[in-house]
């Protein structure tokens, strides 16, 4: 425990952007689009070097889909851009057949994910995307947790021939993975061992997890805490492997409990081994506007609501 | 080169292939496939760029085509087969169960010649734009073609698709519209007042021909004329192909009603024996 240190806080979408430049100078058939928010999606970077392969798509996120799938077509790796609401949920149909169905290798980058979007409020916050994306054949679904992962992972979603769902955020957030790490598709990352319960989180929830693994461990429980930097494919073998040892679970995510992480670890657990799961997520209901920070808290996504789901859950034990 | 009267002869055969199709699995859309058969008979076997045996998705050094409105698959599948792209019996297995013949164009079916799926409609111009703007980047000299429904310029899609093709300068692009005039509940005027299609995609910043569709000569100096005016200055062209929705078969001819009924066999006989065969039923 304590092994764990934030070199500082910074926003994964600034990852984003570290790993599509680095992505740019490795590979020329790398190309970038963006519906208007370049600069939010810290793409221009990418757009500056390589003119040439970015194009700007204008407040028109149905085309940029459809452009990116004809450019994956002639051997491109085409990254489209824009908040995780207007490239999921407003172009659901156009991913679904020019993307997933048509197979095209098209990585959609979503930033301004979940609820710590924050003063825009509830149309531009999306608790369900990750849903939506992990419920087409062929599309693998990411949302890793701190700058680091997010660079690793746009890097390794590149390397990847097939359709990447990508999702980050906006708001500063402790960056503790390592700045060196190999990001392997669809391999959850254990964090810390433990024996009596298992938090599985994703995203900006993992480094909650971790805090609320530190602060069990005072109340003398042991807490394992696995990384789903991956929803889909989920790493089954590890999720098994772990709640065989722990027989309690707890699923933490910034996202709605339907359609989220934590309902697809339940589903593999109800058909495989069944153990009582806690949700720290949204339940059924619209975020708002205010501060990242406060809303977290007012919606329960933080390590204080995960401690007492991890109680909650070994007590069903 | 074909010749004109090869070419009619083609259609012909396209065309009774389509009411084969259509009559055997029950379903399908006979009204547009049999607009746009004189436009894609001459696409296929006069116009393109292209290797139908040795077809592969990258496009590369090959003209590509999209089928945007993928309703209209029994043309395109029968033009595909036809110029060589699979066995022409495997046209019927049309909408079997396990055919690579879908209802609608699919990539997962592994069908050669189906780049992208297409089916919900007003998709296809930008996955085709974007094609178009690829082999701009890898300096490939090749045009990309892509046929729409005029009902499906309802979408608004298209019109981002419009927008974004002329500001991105897509001069390698041909699209046609197959302007039938006709939709599924009427008249594309009854429906939703398409207006002046000419007029505005102009106005959308793209260069505008206009062609009788079911004139071979017309429709392959449109083609001509596309190309001259792309070279000339970098706009994308649109070709507007005034058609009439079920040609060739009188009692289809100029109605809705075909657009997605399957004739029964009476009918069939009744359109087949308007249709001759030029190149031997499938």
């Amino acid at each position: 425990m304590g092994k764990f240190t934030n070199t500082g806080n910074k926003d994964t979408r600034s990852g984003f952007g570290a790993g599509l430049y680095e992505l740019g100078n490795q590979n020329e058939n790398v190309v970038a689009l963006c519906a208007d928010l370049t600069g939010s999606l810290k793409m221009d970077a990418f757009a500056k070097e390589h003119p040439d392969r970015f194009f700007q798509a204008g407040i028109a996120e149905a085309n940029m889909i459809g452009v990116g799938a004809g450019l994956a077509l002639n051997g491109k790796i085409p990254f489209v851009g824009s908040f995780a609401a207007f490239v999921t949920g407003r172009v659901y149909d156009q991913i679904r057949q020019s993307v997933a169905y048509s197979e095209t290798n098209v990585k959609i980058a979503a930033s301004h994910a979940g609820i710590t979007l924050g003063e825009d409020g509830a149309t531009h916050q999306i608790l369900e995307d990750l849903g939506l994306m992990k419920m087409l054949p062929n599309m693998v679904v990411i949302n890793p947790c701190d700058y680091n992962q997010t660079k690793a992972a746009t890097i390794a979603a590149g390397n990847y021939q097939g359709p990447v769902y990508l999702r980050f955020g906006r708001p500063g957030v402790p960056n503790f993975t390592p700045e060196d790490q190999e990001f392997v598709i669809g391999k959850a990352v254990n964090l810390i061992e433990g024996k009596d319960v298992t938090i599985f989180a994703t995203g900006h929830l993992v480094w909650e997890a971790i805090q609320a693994a530190e602060l069990l461990e005072q109340e003398g429980i042991s807490a394992e805490v696995i990384n789903i930097h991956t929803i889909k494919p989920l790493d089954v073998e590890a999720v098994l492997n772990s709640v065989a040892k722990t027989k309690a679970v707890v699923c933490a995510e910034e996202h709605f409990i339907a359609g989220g992480m934590g309902e697809s670890i339940a589903s593999v657990l109800a058909a495989n081994a069944p153990a009582p799961v806690e949700f720290v997520a949204i339940n059924d209901k619209f975020g708002q506007s205010g501060t990242p920070a406060a809303l977290m808290k007012a919606y329960g996504l933080d390590a204080e609501h995960i401690v007492e789901a991890a109680k909650k859950a070994i007590s069903r034990k | 080169m074909p010749t004109t009267q090869e070419l009619n002869n083609i259609a012909s055969q396209v065309r009774r292939d389509i009411i084969r199709m259509v009559t055997a699995a029950q379903s399908g859309h006979p009204g547009g496939s049999l607009s746009s058969t004189d436009i894609l008979t001459a696409l296929f076997f006069s116009e393109l760029n292209h290797s139908p045996q040795n077809w592969s998705r990258d496009g590369k050094g090959n003209d590509m085509f999209f089928l945007s409105a993928g309703h209209i698959s029994p043309v395109f599948y029968s033009v595909l087969a036809r110029s060589g792209y699979f066995p022409v019996k495997e046209l019927a297995t049309f909408r079997e169960f396990g055919s690579r013949l879908q209802g609608h164009p699919s990539v997962e079916a592994g069908l050669p010649g189906v780049y992208a799926a297409s089916g919900s409609l007003g998709q296809g111009l930008s996955v085709a734009i974007g094609a178009a703007l690829a082999k701009k980047i890898e300096k490939d000299p090749n045009y990309v073609y892509v046929l729409m429904g005029d009902g499906e310029s309802e979408e608004g899609q298209v019109w981002e698709a419009a927008a974004f093709g002329a500001h991105n300068k897509a001069n390698n692009l041909i699209a046609i519209t197959d302007w039938n005039q006709q939709q599924i509940d009427g008249t594309t005027e009854e429906v939703f007042g398409l207006g002046d299609l000419e007029k505005k995609w102009k106005a959308f910043g793209w260069n505008v021909v206009v062609a009788d569709g079911h004139n071979m000569d017309e429709i392959l100096a449109a083609f001509k004329q596309a190309k001259e005016l792309g070279a000339k200055e970098e706009k994308p062209v649109m070709i507007l192909m005034k058609t009439n929705m079920g040609k060739g078969v009188d009692f289809m001819e100029g109605t809705c009603a075909w657009h997605g009924k399957a004739p029964k066999p009476q009918d069939a006989e009744k359109a087949l024996a308007q249709l001759q065969e030029t190149l031997g039923d499938y």
